[in-house]
């Protein structure tokens, strides 16, 4: 595997109107390590998530990626297209929706990305699509489209297209809130592989489990503000702040019968 | 009239209808989808942002949507004969048919773009995609079969629209049906006519919906 990056977001700010989405974030992600980004819905965590490849724009502060600012060259002047292209290059992202595109099998999904943006010939392409498929354990589907995969197999499919990419930070965007709860499993499973083998990994998640278990760190987030970061058994278990105890509450409520 | 006649006066008739509906139908198409997917993309915040320009464009698409297609036959005579060097007959007619069929081409295909769910948009994005690479492989490809049946559509409107163009000497079906059936009360002529029509409408319709199928691989078993 190429080398892990690391990420250092500084004084974030983000704005919807008049809505403060993102207060004065600041938090760093280590290189190899997971970090899962927790909190109640709205509280800003996929907000945040997308301004670390700039699918969000941040209207203040700093997102470095190994120390190079994204989206901006300055505070408030954009980054040249290309130059940010080149740096979503490097950054794998899995969306809840999955987002395969529909109209090409498992293959060419996986393919597509190293053809056109990374200029690999279609043989070679497609060699590491297979590659990347089998990792993810869906060597029997390449050639399914995606109308004929389940949930849990179409969000491996886009794990093994942004793994395809060589990235070097994976960004994840509740990867399995869209799947039926048999499905959860197998897609937490590659996920775990893929930590296991040290890369960069920033998860926003519901999945308390996967959070205690596979996280390095643990962010909480409630209503744009960053309200803790610490070691998954601190968070978790031990949480000081009353908003997470509440949160966590809640969450145990609706998980038990 | 003869069958023989009437024969011979359908089978001229089809021919100019066809003439002028496949001559201005890929004329207006081939000028309307840059103009579609240029309406599909650049809003604000989308991939080619020109709020102002997309606003402006939007008006003038409306703008010739709106005025009523014989109106706008007699009202471009002169662009027409400038095009031509002449205000009647077939060729002229092809004039006004295409400038009809482009803003209502342009309109079909920015719906067809902007039916594609954005999240795909965003995955090519993420993974470092031009813009140019995000229209033609994610929103023209996506689009294809919906861009397939706009086409069909266009042209089953623009047979229509060609039966009112007998009115600066286009000829055509329709320009048939209104002389011989209408003017001159033979009935049966007419009967003729819309059943060629209503032929003509069934063959490019079923054609566009196989070919739109064919093209559509989302709920493709395999």
């Amino acid at each position: 595997m190429v080398s892990a990056s690391s990420v250092e977001i500084r004084k974030v700010n983000k704005h919807y109107g008049t809505f403060h989405a993102l207060k004065d974030i600041d938090l760093v992600i280590p290189p190899g390590k997971v970090t899962c980004l927790i909190g109640p819905s709205g509280s800003g965590k996929s907000t945040l998530l997308r301004c670390v490849n700039f699918l969000e724009e941040y209207d203040s502060g700093e997102v470095l990626i190994d120390g190079t600012m994204i989206g901006y060259e300055a505070p408030g002047k954009k980054m040249p297209g290309r130059k940010l292209r080149e740096m979503r290059r490097s950054i794998g992202m899995v969306f809840q929706q999955f987002n395969l595109w529909p109209h090409m099998t498992a293959r060419e999904n996986v393919a597509e990305g190293l053809i056109r943006v990374r200029g690999l010939s279609k043989s070679e392409a497609h060699r590491r699509a297979a590659d990347a498929l089998a990792k993810v354990g869906l060597a029997d589907k390449m050639a399914n489209h995606p109308s004929r995969l389940s949930g849990g197999q179409q969000q491996r499919v886009a794990i093994a297209r942004a793994i395809a990419m060589e990235p070097r930070l994976m960004l994840f965007d509740e990867p399995t809130s869209a799947l039926d709860p048999e499905l959860v499993g197998e897609v937490l499973n590659v996920m775990k592989t893929l930590a296991s083998e040290g890369m960069t990994m920033v998860v926003v998640t519901h999945e308390m489990g996967f959070a205690a278990h596979v996280a390095d760190q643990v962010v909480f987030m409630e209503k744009g503000e960053l309200v803790g970061v610490d070691s998954p058994d601190r968070i978790l278990h031990h949480p000081e702040d009353a908003r997470i105890q509440s949160f966590l509450r809640t969450y145990h409520e609706r998980n038990s019968f | 009239m003869s069958p023989e006649m009437l024969v011979d006066l359908l089978w001229k008739s089809l021919l100019q209808t066809l003439q002028m509906v496949a001559a201005s139908g890929l004329l207006g198409s081939l000028i309307g989808l840059p103009i579609g997917i240029f309406l599909a993309t650049s809003g604000k915040g989308e991939l080619f942002p020109a709020p102002a320009l997309n606003r402006a464009v939007g008006l003038i698409v409306n703008a010739a949507r709106s005025t009523p297609f014989i109106i706008l036959v007699v009202a471009i005579i002169p662009f027409t004969r400038l095009l031509t060097g002449t205000s009647i007959g077939t060729t002229a007619a092809i004039v006004p048919l295409t400038i009809a069929t482009i803003p209502f081409f342009a309109r079909l295909v920015e719906a067809a773009i902007r039916e594609i769910d954005k999240g795909l948009i965003e995955a090519a994005r993420a993974m470092g995609a031009t813009p140019m690479q995000i229209v033609f492989k994610v929103l023209l490809a996506e689009a294809r079969p919906a861009i397939l049946l706009a086409f069909t559509m266009t042209i089953v409107s623009l047979i229509g629209y060609s039966a009112m163009v007998g009115a600066v000497g286009g000829g055509g079906l329709g320009d048939l049906g209104i002389r011989y059936g209408y003017q001159r009360f033979m009935p049966d002529v007419m009967l003729a006519v819309v059943v060629v029509l209503i032929v003509l409408v069934q063959l490019v319709q079923s054609a566009g919906d196989a070919l739109a199928r064919s093209f559509d691989k989302r709920n493709r078993k395999g």
